[in-house]
Parts: structure tokens; C-alpha cells; sequence
């Protein structure tokens, strides 16, 4: 091989060997940092589209609507359990320790992120309620479709 | 009368943009000098037409006309005058008349500020310019006309303005990052204007430079403002949060950072240009990618305040348009381009393309991030989200390489390095970068961690090299005091820009790594106390601003037993949208931030409360502030403004080139 053309090879091979290495990698990540996203009804039923049910531990989002009456604080820190619904009818309950974000109310949409701690029950890492009063996740829209919103009563 | 006035100046706009594409497009064609000269004249006239009309709004917006739909529903009459202003471009309709606004005042600074440049060459870049402009006024006509009036029966007062649009950091964050968007199409105007002549050298890159800067500079501060107000402002003290928005004004700025690099090495060497020129098209298709993500509202953010389907197929189909057809036209017309320029392996040419690969990488990982949950869900599979730790880790390995090479890269020579004259320069930097690390951490680390020793390192690696690099440049010829006054203003760039990534890169490692957040349960009379630090909650008062009430919690502050700081976190509610807003109390400072926010009132009275302490936060906008100076420095280099070429290290064949054109 002429000097110019081993070059070249080396150039090559090692452009491949540190592309596959990257997309490995980036795989690898990804795997580990995708949260499926569920309704209520589909942590107790399973996925409306592939019909899985989550394990018990695994990380997810879950959306619903905060049911009336049920969010109970512990009088001594910042923990905090309330029930989600959906127009499924299917309840599950999320525990979180920490600040509740300004726009979460009783009977508002919201979503929650953490591990599934038993079958109907969420630790959750993260509260969401989004600033606009407007808006709502497409997801969580979905699953309220057909409830009846409490925002009627909330705006004046 | 005056809306309609503005709307038909609108409409003039965009026929006056069709003619600036047109007749000097035809004016090349046929060689009619009057018709080639005509584009600056119609550039000219429609930037006057568009200003006319944004000025408009802008006057409406003062006036409180509530008849405009717009206004209606983005202003209200109790709302500050700054603020009323800067709702002009606070929702969706006005913020895209800013961006045709500011589209024409790109293309009119072209068309005044390139009178060196062959006359056919401003007529096609401004043409292509007008193209694009003339795309914007369809969609804004078209879907998004800010005039439209709610006659007859308009309402007594608007609906306000998004209370977290409120704020200093609001009003010059969008137009910032516009500049940004909108500047990379005068590099994409130029990139298309020399496929269409078939004619891409070095004094190509060398007109397209300083204008690409300009727009990194501006995307740069308009990031790094957005990131500043989601700190001060969303009330849980986090700085970047890889949501769609961000990411989608994240990856033009990463093409674009790439395209600067290379497009040094395509004016300096005559090498790569087919790849600056992909680089060019990238950057502002990114640009339009990003609108689409945030307009069309197929992203979920806190950003998509308007999610109307015809308004993200308009986008769309624009998009694939300019995508598509600049690509194709690259496809016809790349192949053309032949690079002259040699480089050995170890030369600067290498160390600008790994950096190329690198930066390109980044790209694909935040364009994987940010579309792959979109894709997941139409394909059936459900709605996933994609979290933080994905990009963090993916950051955390890619920042390795990119930085060692950023540190040692301007050492290297154009063309061919001898490796073993850089063995002394490598030791110094690394003992020289080594010891600083570890005096650093002794001194403001409270504890031990890997990943801080990294980042605390590559940051001073880079600080050394960019230094090192300096007393050589500065001792080569002359004594250093000497020499240091004759670096070139593009050479004082290059290291006010690394060693603002340096900056930065030590402000996330410090921030990421040391930050203590309490999110505590705390009555009246109660205090908590960390790190040296304690904070007092001493009383709620009631609060009264001109458009909102609430209350706020005053705390004080001490450090080590001396008082230091009296801190106000406040909770607003505005009372025309009934919403919430946690204004944080932040006690800045150069090495830390005291940060408190009050969160809700618990059933026995007592206050959920979130005291942080952020150390070395204020350097990552640092970091880029030095940056977008850095780019400041490098438009101000006389090659891009006087009459004379600089003398400087300009291989033969550039110089040549440059003296052409000078």
C-alpha cells in the first residue's frame, strides 16, 4: 500500500470506529433516559396502544387530573399524596416530597415524573403544572377528554 | 384607521420583497445594470415599509387600542408602558412581524454596508433575501395578521400580557435571539448567491464571515439571556432545562459555531468550502426547524403559545421548500467546488475539522433528543419524553475532547505541524493547568468529586492553552510588552472566545456539582442554616404593584454570624389572568448566589420554601457574554472594515484574493 492510500485507511477506519462508538453510546443513554408517558387507567390496564403494563420500579410520566379532596400533606415536612384520574376512571395515587409547583390545584391537569412504586401507586420526582392556565399537555388533554373541567368554576 | 394603514404597509412589504427577488435576479441574468442596481433600492423600500408597520403596532400597543384583536388579548391598560412595548412581540402575530422586521433590517444592512463587493453578487445575496423575506409576509398576511380588529364589539380592556413575559430579561431576550435566527439567513443568502454563480473562494468566506458572527454573537446573548430569566424568573433555580424551545435555538447556535470555525479555515486556507457551505444551509434551516418546533405547537413547551395546524403546515411546507431546494441546488452545484488547498494529519486544518465533528455530533445528539419522542409518538408507540440525564451525559463525554483540543488547537500551525516542537508547550500548559485546578478546588470546593476535578480541569486547560498561546504569539518577534500590542484584534477574538467557553465550562462544573438545594418547611421565626450561611424568616408582608398583589417573605441573611444580605422572595398573583408567579429574592455574587423562593402556604400557616445556594453560577452567562465580545472584537478586525488588507499571517494565495476584493 502506497503511504497516501494507508493514510486514507486510517483515517477511515478510525472516523468509523469513533462513529460506532457514539452511536453505541448515545443508544446506550437513550435507553436509559426514555420515560414512557401513561394515563391512570393504562398504569392499571396497560398501554391502549401495545396493551404492556409498567413494572414496579420503572420510571414514568403519568398525567391525569388532581381528584377533589384528595390531596393530604404531613403536617411535619413538605410531603405530600394526592390521586390522579382520568376520564377512564382508573385512580392512581402519586407521593412527592418537595414544593408543588404554583398552578397545582385540585381538580387542574397536571403530570407527574418518578418511579412506580406498586400497581397503582407513584413516587414522584417531579410535579408539573404548566404556567398557562389555557394550557394543558396534548396527553393529558386526551386523557381528561369528556370530564368535566373544573376550570369553569376556578376563572371568577 | 391606523391598523389598516399598518396592514396595507405590510402588504407593500411583501410585494416590494417579491420585486427586491425578482428584477435584480433578472438584472443578472441579462446583464441590465439599472435592474442589478435596483435591489438595493427595493431593499431600502421595503425596510421602510416594514418599520412603518411595526411602528404601528408598536404606537397601538402605547395607545391601548383594543380594538386590535392582538392587543386585546396581549396588553391591558394597567400594564407598565415598557411592557406594553415590549407585548408587541410577546405572542405569536407580533413576534413574527419583529422577525420580518428585523429580516429587512439584515438585508438592508447588506445592501448598505457592501460597496466593495461586485454589484451582481449584493444583487443575488439580497435577492435571496428578499425570497425569504417574501415567505415570512405570506405566513404573516396570511395566518398570523396582528391587525385584525374585534369590531364591532371590542372589549373595554385587554386580557394582559403572560405575566412571565413581564420582566426586564422578556423584553430584549426574544428580539436578541431573533437577531440571532434571522442573521444566519444573510450567511445562508450568501452560501446560495455563490452556488448560483458557481463561484465559491476564499473572498466568499470572507464577505459571509463577519456577517455570520454578527448572528452567532446576537443568538449567543439571546441564549444566554433566556437562560438567565428561566433562572430568575420560573422560581426553581435551574439554568438550562433541554426543553424543545431551548434545544431548538440551541443546535442553529452549535451549526453556526461550527460554521464560524470553518469558515476561518475556508477564507485562510481555501479548504472545506463545500462543507462551509453545507454548514451555511444548516444553520438557518436549523433556524426555520426551530420555528416550526415552537410555532406550529407539535412541541409541547412552555413556549408554544400558538398551536394552529395552518399555521405549522405554512411552516412546514416553507421549510421543505428552503431545506429542500438549497440542498438541491448544493447537490448540482458542490461538486464544482474544488479545494486546492493540502494539510498534513497533524496541522490546524485537522484540529478545525475534529472540532467540526465534534460540534456535529452535539447537533445530532439535541436533534435526536428533541425529535425522537415526536417521531415516537406518530409512529404509534406512545408519548415518551426524553430526560435531561440523556443530554447531561451525553454533554459531560463530548465536552472531553472538544475542550482538550480547544486548549492546545491555536498552537497548531496551518498546513503542517512538526509534533514534537509542541512537547514543551503540552507540558507547560498541562503543569500550568494542573496546579491551577487543584488551587481552585482547594479553595472553593467543600468536597471531592470526579466529575468536578474534570470539569474544574478542562476549564483551566483551556485558560493555560488560550494563555500559553498568547506569550508565544506576543514573544515570537518581540519583547512581550511589545508584542502584546501587536495582536490583531481577530487573534484577541479567538482567545476571549475560548477562554469564555473555559468560563463557562467551570460555571456549570461548580454550579452542577456543589449546589445545595433545601426545599424546607419554615413558619414566621424559624430559620435554617448550611454551609456557613443562615437565613431567617423574620415576616410576610403584603405586596402591591401596579397590575398584581401578593405578599412576600423577607429573610435575613448571615454568613459565618454577620448579617449579610436582607432578602425579598415575593408571590405575585396578577389580577387580570387570576395567575400565580414566584419571584425569586437572589443575592448575586461573583463566586455565588443565594437564591430563595417562596412556594405555597401550608394548612397551618407556615410557608413551603426553597433556599439554594449556587456557587460560581454567575459564569456560565458569563462565559458567553465574553463570547459574544469575542465575536464583537472580530467584526471590529480592520480586514472586515478598512480599505487596507492586513498584513498578518495570510498564506500567499489568500492574499492575493483578499487584495482583489480590498
Amino acid at each position: 500500500m502506497n503511504p497516501r492510500r494507508k493514510k486514507r485507511l486510517i483515517i477511515t477506519s478510525s472516523l468509523i470506529a469513533g462513529l460506532s462508538l457514539a452511536i453505541g453510546l448515545t443508544l446506550f443513554a437513550l435507553q436509559q433516559n426514555i420515560d414512557l408517558f401513561y394515563t391512570p387507567s393504562e398504569i392499571i390496564n396497560g398501554k391502549n396502544e401495545t396493551g404492556t403494563k409498567p413494572e414496579i420500579g420503572q420510571r414514568l410520566r403519568v398525567g391525569g387530573m388532581v381528584v377533589n379532596g384528595s390531596v393530604s400533606r404531613d403536617p411535619e415536612s413538605l410531603k405530600v399524596s394526592f390521586d390522579l384520574i382520568d376520564n377512564k376512571a382508573g385512580i392512581v395515587t402519586v407521593y412527592f416530597d418537595g414544593i408543588l409547583p404554583d398552578l397545582f390545584r385540585e381538580g387542574q391537569g397536571i403530570v407527574a415524573q418518578g418511579h412506580l412504586k406498586s400497581s397503582n401507586e407513584i413516587d414522584a420526582f417531579e410535579v408539573l403544572a404548566k404556567h398557562d392556565e389555557e394550557y394543558m399537555p396534548p396527553e393529558v388533554a386526551d386523557a381528561l377528554k369528556g370530564m368535566d373541567h373544573l376550570k369553569t368554576e376556578q376563572s371568577k | 384607521m391606523l391598523p389598516e394603514i399598518g396592514q396595507f404597509s405590510l402588504i407593500l412589504a411583501c410585494i416590494l420583497s417579491l420585486l427586491q427577488t425578482v428584477y435584480p435576479l433578472y438584472g443578472v441574468q441579462t446583464g441590465h445594470q439599472g435592474a442589478i442596481r435596483s435591489a438595493k433600492v427595493f431593499t431600502i423600500l421595503q425596510f421602510v415599509a416594514v418599520a412603518f408597520s411595526f411602528f404601528i403596532l408598536s404606537y397601538l400597543f402605547l395607545m391601548n387600542d383594543f380594538t386590535v384583536g392582538y392587543i386585546a388579548t396581549n396588553s391591558n391598560s394597567a400594564l407598565p408602558w415598557y411592557y406594553r412595548l415590549s407585548a408587541v412581540w410577546g405572542a405569536h402575530e407580533g413576534s413574527l412581524l419583529l422577525w420580518v422586521f428585523l429580516l429587512a433590517g439584515w438585508s438592508i444592512a447588506v445592501a448598505l454596508m457592501s460597496k466593495r463587493l461586485p454589484a451582481e453578487s449584493v444583487a443575488r445575496v439580497l435577492a435571496v433575501l428578499g425570497l425569504l423575506s417574501f415567505g415570512f409576509y405570506l405566513f404573516v398576511i396570511l395566518t398570523s395578521n396582528p391587525f385584525l380588529r374585534t369590531l364591532p364589539y371590542f372589549p373595554i380592556d385587554g386580557r394582559d400580557l403572560n405575566p412571565l413575559l413581564q420582566d426586564f430579561g422578556l423584553i430584549i431576550h426574544p428580539p436578541m435571539l431573533y437577531m440571532g435566527y434571522v442573521g444566519f439567513s444573510v450567511a445562508f443568502a450568501f452560501a446560495i448567491a455563490a452556488l448560483l454563480e458557481g463561484r465559491l473562494d476564499s473572498a466568499w468566506a470572507k464577505w459571509s464571515r463577519p456577517w455570520t458572527m454578527a448572528a452567532w454573537m446576537f443568538l449567543t446573548v439571546g441564549i444566554a439571556l433566556g437562560s438567565w430569566w428561566a433562572y430568575y424568573e420560573l422560581g426553581w433555580g435551574g439554568w438550562w432545562f433541554w426543553d424543545p424551545v431551548e434545544n431548538a435555538s440551541f443546535m442553529p447556535w452549535i451549526a453556526g459555531t461550527a460554521l464560524i470555525h470553518s469558515l476561518a479555515v475556508s477564507e485562510k486556507r481555501g479548504v472545506f468550502k463545500s462543507w462551509t457551505v453545507l454548514l451555511a444551509l444548516s444553520a438557518f434551516s436549523l433556524s426555520l426547524l426551530g420555528t416550526f418546533l415552537v410555532r406550529s405547537g407539535v412541541l409541547v413547551s412552555v413556549h408554544a403559545f400558538a398551536s394552529d395546524p395552518t399555521r405549522g403546515l405554512f411552516i412546514l411546507g416553507f421549510l421543505v421548500l428552503v431545506i429542500g431546494g438549497s440542498l438541491l441546488l448544493y447537490a448540482i452545484q458542490a461538486s464544482k467546488v474544488k479545494s486546492r488547498g493540502r494539510y498534513e494529519l497533524a496541522s490546524r486544518e485537522s484540529i478545525l475539522l475534529i472540532n467540526n465533528i465534534l460540534l456535529i455530533a452535539a447537533l445530532i445528539v439535541v436533534l435526536l433528543g428533541t425529535l425522537l419522542p415526536l417521531v415516537h409518538k406518530e409512529i404509534g408507540l406512545g408519548s415518551i419524553s426524553i430526560g435531561e440525564p440523556f443530554f447531561n451525559r451525553m454533554f459531560s463525554i463530548l465536552i472531553v475532547p472538544f475542550a482538550l483540543f480547544v486548549g492546545v488547537g491555536s498552537l497548531f500551525r496551518w498546513k503542517k505541524q512538526k509534533l514534537s516542537d509542541l512537547r514543551k508547550p503540552l507540558i507547560v500548559i498541562l503543569l500550568l493547568s494542573v496546579v491551577l485546578t487543584i488551587a481552585f478546588l482547594l479553595v472553593f470546593a467543600p468536597s471531592f468529586t470526579w466529575l468536578a476535578l474534570m470539569g474544574v480541569f478542562l476549564g483551566f486547560w483551556i485558560t493555560a492553552g488560550v494563555a500559553y498561546e498568547i506569550y508565544l504569539r506576543a514573544t515570537h518577534r518581540h519583547s512581550f510588552r511589545e508584542g502584546i500590542t501587536k495582536l490583531g484584534n481577530s487573534h484577541w477574538a479567538m482567545s476571549f472566545g475560548h477562554f469564555g467557553l473555559a468560563v463557562m465550562i467551570i460555571g456549570i462544573t461548580m454550579t452542577q456539582n456543589y449546589s445545595i438545594e433545601k426545599d424546607v418547611k419554615l413558619a414566621v421565626g424559624d430559620h435554617i442554616a448550611f454551609e456557613h450561611y443562615d437565613f431567617h424568616f423574620d415576616q410576610v408582608k403584603d405586596l402591591n404593584g401596579p397590575n398584581y398583589t401578593g405578599t412576600v417573605g423577607v429573610f435575613t441573611v448571615k454568613h459565618d454570624l454577620k448579617e449579610i444580605a436582607v432578602m425579598k422572595a415575593e408571590k405575585r398573583i396578577y389580577t387580570v389572568q387570576r395567575m400565580p408567579m414566584t419571584e425569586a429574592a437572589i443575592d448575586a455574587g461573583f463566586t455565588r448566589d443565594l437564591y430563595i423562593a417562596m412556594g405555597e402556604v401550608l394548612p397551618d400557616g407556615a410557608w413551603a420554601v426553597r433556599i439554594y445556594y449556587k456557587p460560581f453560577i454567575r459564569w456560565i452567562w458569563l462565559g458567553p457574554l465574553l463570547m459574544a465580545f469575542a465575536g464583537l472584537l472580530m467584526i471590529c478586525d480592520r480586514r472586515y472594515r478598512g480599505k487596507k488588507v492586513a498584513k498578518e499571517t495570510l498564506e500567499p494565495k489568500a492574499t492575493v484574493l483578499g487584495d482583489k476584493n480590498a
